[in-house]
C-alpha cells in the first residue's frame, strides 16, 4: 500500500546488513522497563542454576572475568527498529561458560537468563553455543555503563536485542521454552530479526 | 514462572494480541506544539489498546521503499479513533513526513498495540498515580490520565511534566482542564529552558523536593510510570528510588531520535 507522496531517505540503507524493518543509527538507545539496578561488583556473582533454582557453578567477579575473555565485533538489531553495526564487546562466551561448569552436555534445551531487577529472556541452548552468544563487560574498549546493562549483559546479537538481557546474573536450565519477561508481555518467544519475529504470533 | 518484578504479572492477561498490518486512513491533524502533531486515523480492525501500548507505523514509497517507526497510542482505549502524537525530528525520515505532509484522506500502515508493560489499566490499579513526563513523552501518560477520567477511576493521581520552553509543553490546555475539573488530580509543569512573561508554574529539572511533596500527597506509595529521553528517564527514576519508592512500582519508557 503506498502512501501518498512518501519518499523516504535510502542514504543510510546497506540493504544486506539490514534487516527488514529497520533502520540505522550512530548513537545507542536505551530500552528498559525500570530503573537501572546498580550491583556493587563484590556482591556480583553469575551462577548456572538447574531448573529448580539448586546451583551448578558461580563465579564472582574477578573469577568470571579470569575465564579467558574474547572479543567480538557484531551488529545489533533492536525490536524498537534501529540497528547499530560494527558494535565491539568483551567478554565470555557461553561455550567457555559451560566448559568452566565441566557442563559437556547442557542439562535442558532451553536456558531463562536472570537479572538485577528481575527481568528475564528465554533462550534455546544451542542459540548460545558455537560463539553466538557470550557474556559481556566492555562495550567499545570501556567497562559497559549501568544503562547500557553495566556491570554485565549477556550479548546474543543474532536476534532482537532484548534477548541481550542487560545486568544478567545466569541462566537457569529448562525442559520447556518458558516465555520470560518481555515474552509474556506480547513480543515473539525467539525473536530473530531476519525474519521479523517481533511480536507474540509473528 | 519468572515475572519481573512483583506486579508484572496482573497486567498480562488482558493485553490485545497484536494485529497485522492494516490501513489507517488519516480523518484529521490538530497541531500540538510548533514541532509537534497529533493525528487521528481511523483503522476498521483495532483490536483495542491499553492506555501506555504503542502501534507501529509503516510509510511505503512509490517503487515499494519502506519505513518503519514505533509512536506511543494518544487517545483512550474508549475512543473509537486512533490517535498518534508525533514530535517532528529534523534529521528524521518519518516524523518530517508524518508532521508536515501528511493530510486527511491519505494512508498508511498501522500495527499494534505493542508492549504489555508500560501500562495502566484502571480496572487493575487502585493505588495511586504518579506520572512523570518529559517533552514528548507525555504522549502515554496523558493517555493513561484520560483512561483515568474517562472509567471513572477515582483514584489519587499526579503528573509531573518537565517541557523545554512554555511554547514546547504538549497538550497544556487538555492538561488545565482536567487539574481544574478533578479535585483528585495534580498537575505540576515545569520548564528547563527559561519561564515565561506569566508563567507561575515551576522552572528547572524536576528534583528531589517536588517529587517528595506530590508522593506524601498521593499518601505513600504509587504506581509510577516514567516516560521522556533516556537521561530525563534515568535521573527521574533514581529520584523516585531516593524518594523510597520500590523499583518494582516504578516502570520506564524511554523514547529516543531512533525511537520515535
Amino acid at each position: 500500500m503506498i502512501t501518498r507522496g512518501f519518499q523516504g531517505r535510502r542514504s543510510q540503507v546497506e540493504s544486506k546488513r539490514l534487516p527488514p524493518g529497520q533502520h540505522l543509527t550512530r548513537d545507542f538507545p536505551v530500552l528498559s522497563a525500570e530503573p537501572t539496578p546498580h550491583t556493587p561488583l563484590n556482591a556480583w556473582t553469575f551462577a548456572l542454576q538447574a531448573e529448580d533454582g539448586t546451583g551448578i557453578a558461580s563465579w564472582s567477579w574477578d573469577e568470571f572475568r579470569a575465564l579467558g575473555p574474547s572479543e567480538v565485533t557484531v551488529d545489533i538489531h533492536c525490536v524498537t527498529r534501529w540497528s547499530k553495526f560494527d558494535t565491539d564487546w568483551r567478554g565470555i562466551t557461553v561455550d567457555r561458560i559451560f566448559e568452566a561448569a565441566a557442563l559437556d552436555d547442557p542439562p535442558s534445551p532451553y536456558v531463562m537468563a536472570f537479572c538485577d531487577g528481575g527481568y528475564t529472556t528465554n533462550l534455546p541452548v544451542e542459540d548460545l553455543l558455537e560463539g553466538k552468544a557470550l557474556v559481556v563487560w566492555e562495550y567499545d574498549g570501556e567497562p559497559l555503563a549501568p544503562e547500557h546493562g553495566g556491570p554485565a549483559r549477556l550479548l546474543v546479537p543474532h536476534l532482537y536485542f532484548w534477548k541481550s538481557a542487560k545486568w544478567v546474573r545466569g541462566l537457569r536450565f529448562m525442559d520447556d521454552n518458558e516465555p520470560g519477561f518481555w515474552e509474556v508481555n506480547g513480543y515473539h518467544s525467539y525473536g530473530d530479526p531476519w525474519r521479523e519475529q517481533r511480536y507474540d504470533g509473528d | 514462572m519468572a515475572t519481573h518484578g512483583g506486579n508484572s504479572g496482573t497486567t498480562v492477561t488482558r493485553v490485545p494480541r497484536t494485529s497485522a498490518w492494516q490501513p489507517a486512513t488519516v480523518v484529521s491533524t490538530r497541531e500540538e506544539t510548533r514541532r509537534v502533531k497529533t493525528i487521528r486515523f481511523a483503522v476498521s480492525n483495532w483490536p483495542g489498546h491499553l492506555a501506555g501500548q504503542h502501534a507501529d507505523v509503516r510509510l511505503t514509497a512509490e517503487d515499494g521503499y519502506r519505513a518503519e517507526r514505533s509512536y506511543s497510542i494518544a487517545s483512550p482505549p474508549e475512543t473509537p479513533a486512533l490517535e498518534l502524537t508525533v514530535e517532528r525530528l529534523d534529521e528524521g525520515e518519518v516524523s518530517p513526513f508524518l508532521t508536515g505532509q501528511l493530510q486527511p484522506g491519505d494512508a498508511i500502515q498501522l500495527r499494534g498495540p505493542i508492549g504489555g508493560h508500560f501500562v495502566w489499566s484502571a480496572s487493575e490499579r487502585r493505588r495511586p498515580l504518579l506520572l512523570v513526563g518529559g517533552g514528548i513523552g507525555i504522549v502515554p501518560l496523558m493517555c493513561m490520565l484520560q483512561h483515568r477520567r474517562l472509567s471513572g477511576s477515582d483514584v489519587p493521581a499526579a503528573l509531573l511534566y518537565s517541557a523545554r520552553t512554555r511554547d514546547d509543553v504538549i497538550y497544556h490546555e487538555g492538561l488545565r482542564d482536567l487539574a481544574r475539573l478533578d479535585a483528585r488530580f495534580t498537575l505540576r509543569v515545569t520548564l528547563t529552558r527559561d519561564s515565561a512573561p506569566g508563567w507561575c508554574g515551576a522552572t528547572g529539572r524536576i528534583g528531589l523536593p517536588a517529587v517528595q511533596a506530590l508522593l506524601d500527597d498521593l499518601g505513600g506509595e504509587a504506581d509510577s510510570f516514567v516516560c521522556g529521553g533516556a537521561g530525563f528517564v534515568e535521573a527521574a527514576s533514581a529520584l523516585l528510588l531516593e524518594a523510597g519508592q520500590p523499583a518494582h512500582a516504578i516502570r520506564t519508557e524511554r523514547f529516543g531520535p531512533t525511537g520515535t
